[in-house]
């Protein structure tokens, strides 16, 4: 089964690293396929930043995504554009501070988390991407939180590593507890585990 | 021979085909580079720049394309394999210095990540318009060897052919990769360095007044000396002899440009890499290339799910052209469906080949994404009938 996936935001958010992380886990930690792509403008930061990520069991063909099951906005500029593209039943997750959801068919799953604030009190913002990655993997049964774990060793510095976790975690406890708020349905295209256990 | 251990990343890892393009180098003894970086080849000169100290490599930034693609035959010169990377702009200004490395036989890779254009066009997005200037852009007559990937596994793979082929062919190999496979990420495993073949410079053991630096051997390619070997030699891009010497007339020049071409022509099968599949009974092939490949395995896909008789031809080799490979294929099919990253580029190469076996369609695309693989159905649709 093949997952599309879409981050989006402002350059410097860390778009491209919480696509990574997830593609890796996906690859390398759990035993499938993953193609990431990538999009940004000419600045460092600030700019438009997005990152496309296909997941699944077979090798994957066409690199990009044509409708995303699960997207992930980190900006309203980025909801603008992306969320009308995505799959009707799909899996929105938002930055709740920095994105205003309107105009979305009401099948859409809708999450949000204030992942740039939780960062700030975790010690440092620039780990709100790996805040969404943690709640992204509670959201979803796709990938096993070990696969994570995994993935997020082999792509952040050593000396930082403890704060990733943390942030990991506490994305992935926000996760679960959304979950539980909203009862999330069994049988939702994104809940179901794309492929079995590596 | 096997490759240098400290080089190689053995290992599973998620690279995107740039940084692949970059290890691939570093494990086939690339140990100099220069550039003059630019989108979207970029990140493979700054990890060579990163990674090279580690091997006792040496990148340098050049103050120009003229200046980095001569500096790095000036370094194969001196004893290293070396490669520059670039993107169409970039390749441009190469130009000269291809056909100076193919006159003086000077093996050497270079790589070019194609971007939109002609000119600045598209600088942070894919095309396939280089494929005729890889082939044709200096002037005289010459060839090359290209090779074209479709994944960041295949930009390691490649790039380790591309050398190995250099030296075996004493002659420049382009790997014409696109800003798509080089942007993209995916798995990508790297084997213990034993297991990767690596062909060392063929140097000559003759004895310095024995040896003649431009006499080919059987394969019509000549045994190589370094500059500070003891060996008395003249490398230059006027028409030599075996000796290197000038030698201005139309005899030595038909004689050396005719071996030129013919150490690569005579060896076109050996080069040949295409990936085939499902053209025994079929009655339209797709032949593709490059990320256009990818694209074009769904439309097969598609095609074949309404019931239709679909194959594959995929080029790895782009040039010399796999012309008997595309010849047997027009053989026995009605239709070659060719989508590129631009407006007609290798269409023409299939239909030279094809002409009066099988018709020749092309599925064109300016570049800056790639295309929808049911612009790809509709012309297999079309060419079935």
């Amino acid at each position: 089964m093949l997952t599309e996936i879409r981050f989006a935001g402002f350059g410097g958010q860390g778009i491209l690293l919480a696509a990574n992380i997830v593609g890796k886990a996906a690859a390398l930690f759990q035993g499938g396929h993953a193609t990431l792509t990538q999009s940004y403008g000419p600045e460092a930061r600030g700019g438009a930043s997005s990152a496309q990520l296909l997941i699944s069991d077979e090798p994957i063909l066409y690199p990009y995504t044509t409708q995303e099951d699960i997207l992930v906005v980190l900006s309203q500029e980025a909801f603008a554009k992306f969320a009308p593209g995505m799959k009707p039943t799909g899996l929105l997750i938002v930055e709740e501070e920095l994105v205003r959801v309107s105009d979305l068919p009401p099948t859409v799953h809708v999450f949000s988390i204030p992942a740039t604030r939780l960062a700030e009190e975790l010690g440092k913002r620039v780990v709100l991407n790996v805040v969404i990655v943690g709640f992204l993997a509670a959201l979803t049964h796709i990938i096993t939180k070990e696969a994570y774990l995994e993935a997020l060793k082999a792509s952040v510095p050593k000396a930082l590593l403890d704060l990733n976790l943390r942030a990991f975690e506490k994305g992935y406890a926000c996760g679960l507890s959304a979950r539980q708020r909203e009862a999330l349905p069994e049988e939702t295209a994104v809940s179901e585990p794309a492929w079995s256990e590596p | 021979m096997p490759a240098d251990p400290k080089a190689v990343l053995t290992g599973v890892h998620f690279l995107n085909g740039d940084v692949a393009c970059c290890e691939g180098a570093l494990a086939a003894g690339a140990r100099f580079a220069a550039g003059y970086p630019i989108t979207p080849s970029t990140e493979i000169v700054e990890r060579f720049a990163s990674r090279a100290p580690e091997v006792g490599g040496v990148f340098i930034q050049m103050e120009d394309e003229l200046a980095a693609s001569i500096a790095l035959q000036g370094a194969v010169w001196g004893g290293a394999k070396s490669f520059t990377v670039t993107s169409g702009p970039g390749f441009s200004l190469m130009m000269e210095h291809v056909g100076y490395a193919a006159m003086t036989e000077t093996p050497c890779v270079f790589v070019d990540v194609q971007r939109g254009g002609p000119s600045t066009g598209l600088p942070t997005l894919p095309a396939q318009g280089d494929m005729m200037q890889a082939r044709w852009g200096s002037h005289g007559d010459y060839e090359v060897i290209a090779l074209c990937p479709n994944s960041p596994q295949e930009c390691f793979d490649l790039t380790i052919k591309c050398f190995n082929w250099a030296e075996d062919y004493r002659n420049p190999v382009v790997l014409l990769m696109d800003e798509c496979v080089g942007h993209m990420t995916e798995k990508v495993v790297i084997p213990p360095a034993e297991q990767i073949d690596v062909t060392p410079r063929h140097l000559t053991d003759k004895r310095p007044g024995d040896y003649l630096p431009f006499k080919p051997c059987d394969n019509l390619v000549p045994e190589m000396a370094h500059a500070g070997d003891g060996y008395r030699f003249h490398i230059t891009g006027v028409t030599h002899d075996e000796r290197g010497y000038l030698a201005v007339t139309s005899q030595a020049q038909d004689k050396l440009v005719r071996r030129l071409c013919d150490k690569i022509r005579s060896a076109a099968d050996q080069l040949t890499l295409v990936e085939e599949e499902g053209t025994e009974d079929a009655d339209v092939v797709v032949v593709s290339y490059g990320i256009t490949s990818r694209v074009a395995e769904r439309a097969i896909r598609m095609a074949r799910e309404r019931g239709l008789k679909v194959g594959k031809l995929r080029l790895i080799t782009i040039w010399p052209f796999p012309e008997n490979r595309v010849r047997a294929v027009a053989r026995r099919v009605k239709t070659l469906v060719v989508p590129e990253l631009n407006l007609g580029q290798m269409v023409y190469e299939v239909e030279r080949v094809a002409g009066g076996l099988a018709r020749t369609v092309g599925v064109t695309h300016a570049g800056g994404g790639v295309h929808r693989p049911e612009d790809i159905l509709a012309a297999i649709v079309e060419g079935a009938q």
